[in-house]
């Protein structure tokens, strides 16, 4: 984030604390009660006993579905048959809205971990499967052919020439499973849970204690964004090639293959970026 | 394989994997009270159809999914385009954008309990502001994606900037807003239904809860069916209206999703 953009998270955040300063709303607290109860609740009390169980469901759950998604993807990517045999009911039960599953999970786990992480992988599955079989079916031919051409097979195959050539793809199913991961963790938490951030903002607001509620609010937008975040750098490191790749295409100075079709134009799309 | 014969396959599929579940629920395996075999869940699908309580509740998820999204595009979309043709808008309200964004609309719920109460008006605020964020940002990106080339040519040869606006920017921006609008439904049909089954306002979530508490499975089953219906339905529905309204689309094979 550039300096332009703290500065104008910082500059809304000093207007909303102004705006409430002398607010009487029961349910709209100044900012800076708020700001109180996070750091009494969030700096470092409930972290043990709420951040960390949420977390650790949300990444878990993320990354078994990633597993299981991405497993399957690949096997059905690879057979037109399967994805033809397979395909609609596999539409079907993508456009379930994942809430609605709550009630069935709660009914076949109880209350409980389990239960939570099989809802989020139930719910995340499906972008992640979907994507992958999307990405390995739309290989370049020319890429299987070479493969072919090279002999290249089995596990060489998968690692340095399908996977990477699936990934972005790949990526792109991960990063809308995680959103919908969180918020199945937020909805399983609020429904049915003895702990978790989502537990705490639900009982906060049923005891009116409102500014711890804001407080949790506020955590799960900053758990949001990190977990958007680290995904986000993950990528970049997996996929660095995409960057180096763009750059090239865009015309940097530097890159070799700069294209020549704009004369006199060098750094012409960067204008945009 | 002809284009029939996929189709028969599949279907010949589905009902392999209905019958195999009938059996292993019938032979035990599965545990029945959890797991009621796919007849018994079909006999509770006939019985729901018969009945216009279904019809009502279908249409009260489909009304917050309907107004939130609407709420959200009359938002979003024009705020998307202006900040889209002003490059300091954009610079200077990228980084609050990128800061909401993440955040998962859900963690709401309790303040709009506690404002907007359980019904039609806490559900429609839900579903408009997690559906705002997709729209604005595939808004805003659609119009920066517009190749300079085609406005400079366009001001060059003396077109006005309300004709370059009408013309260009606002086709062009188009296909990023209909893949957002995809998104955004989506959304906004599954925040329908977290409000329902978390504030319990009225509709298919809030059905689908009663039956699982009340332990009848098989009506439980049948719903969340007609919940997937409804879901698949409604992607079927913009996907036609966006091949009636960008025909051009068709041909861009490699449009990110």
């Amino acid at each position: 984030m550039s300096a332009l953009e703290v500065g104008t998270v910082v500059a809304a955040l000093v207007l909303w604390g102004i705006v409430s300063a002398d607010s009487e709303s029961i349910y709209f607290p100044p900012l800076t009660e708020i700001l109180d109860r996070f750091a009494a609740n969030w700096m470092f009390e409930r972290v043990g006993s709420d951040v960390v169980p949420s977390l650790i469901r949300v990444i878990v759950g993320f990354l078994l579905s990633a597993l299981i998604g991405i497993a399957v993807g690949l096997l059905l990517g690879r057979s037109r048959s399967l994805r033809g045999a397979l395909g609609p009911p596999l539409e079907f039960l993508r456009n379930v809205p994942p809430p609605a599953l709550v009630p069935f999970a709660l009914l076949v786990f109880g209350i409980g971990e389990s239960e939570k992480i099989f809802l989020i992988v139930l719910g995340c599955v499906f972008p992640i499967l979907l994507a992958t079989v999307d990405g390995v079916a739309d290989i370049d031919p020319v890429t299987r052919d070479t493969a072919d051409a090279y002999r290249i097979g089995g596990a060489q195959r998968l690692g340095s020439v399908i996977l990477p050539a699936a990934a972005p793809r790949i990526a792109a199913g991960m990063r809308t499973s995680l959103s919908l991961a969180v918020i199945l963790m937020v909805v399983s938490e609020m429904v049915a849970s003895t702990d978790g951030i989502g537990h705490f903002v639900v009982e906060a607001q049923r005891s009116f204690a409102i500014a711890d509620m804001w407080s949790g609010i506020l955590l799960l937008g900053l758990v949001g964004y990190a977990l958007n975040l680290g995904f986000a750098l993950a990528e970049n490191r997996l996929l660095w090639w995409r960057r180096a790749a763009a750059r090239a295409a865009r015309g940097a100075p530097g890159t070799p293959g700069r294209p020549a079709s704009r004369p006199g134009r060098a750094g012409w799309g960067d204008r945009r970026r | 394989m002809s284009a029939f014969t996929e189709k028969v396959g599949s279907l010949l599929v589905i009902v392999a994997i209905l019958a195999g579940l009938e059996l292993v629920v019938h032979a035990g395996l599965l545990d029945e009270r959890h797991f009621p075999p796919p007849t018994e869940v079909a006999d509770a699908l006939v019985d729901q159809m018969g009945d216009p309580a279904l019809a009502e509740e279908i249409g009260q998820t489909l009304q917050g999914w309907g107004l939130g999204l609407a709420l959200a595009a009359a938002l979003a979309l024009p705020l998307g385009i202006a900040i889209g043709c002003s490059q300091i808008a954009y610079r200077v309200l990228r980084g609050p954008i990128e800061l909401m964004r993440p955040v998962p609309s859900v963690a709401f719920v309790p303040l709009v309990v506690l404002t907007l109460g359980s019904g039609l008006e806490g559900k429609v605020f839900l579903v408009a502001f997690a559906a705002f964020w997709p729209l604005l940002i595939h808004a805003i990106y659609g119009v920066r994606g517009i190749d300079p080339l085609l406005l400079e040519t366009a001001r060059s040869l003396g077109i006005g900037p309300l004709t370059r606006f009408g013309r260009i920017v606002v086709p062009g921006a188009m296909p990023y807003v209909a893949t957002g609008l995809r998104t955004a439904s989506a959304i906004a049909l599954i925040l329908s239904v977290t409000a329902e089954i978390v504030i319990g306002a009225p509709g298919l979530g809030h059905s689908i809860s009663l039956a699982g508490a009340a332990g009848a499975t098989p009506d439980m089953y049948g719903l969340i069916a007609v919940a997937g219906a409804l879901g698949w339905g409604l992607n079927a529905l913009l996907s036609r209206l966006e091949r009636r309204v960008l025909p051009w689309r068709a041909a861009w094979t490699g449009v990110e999703e």
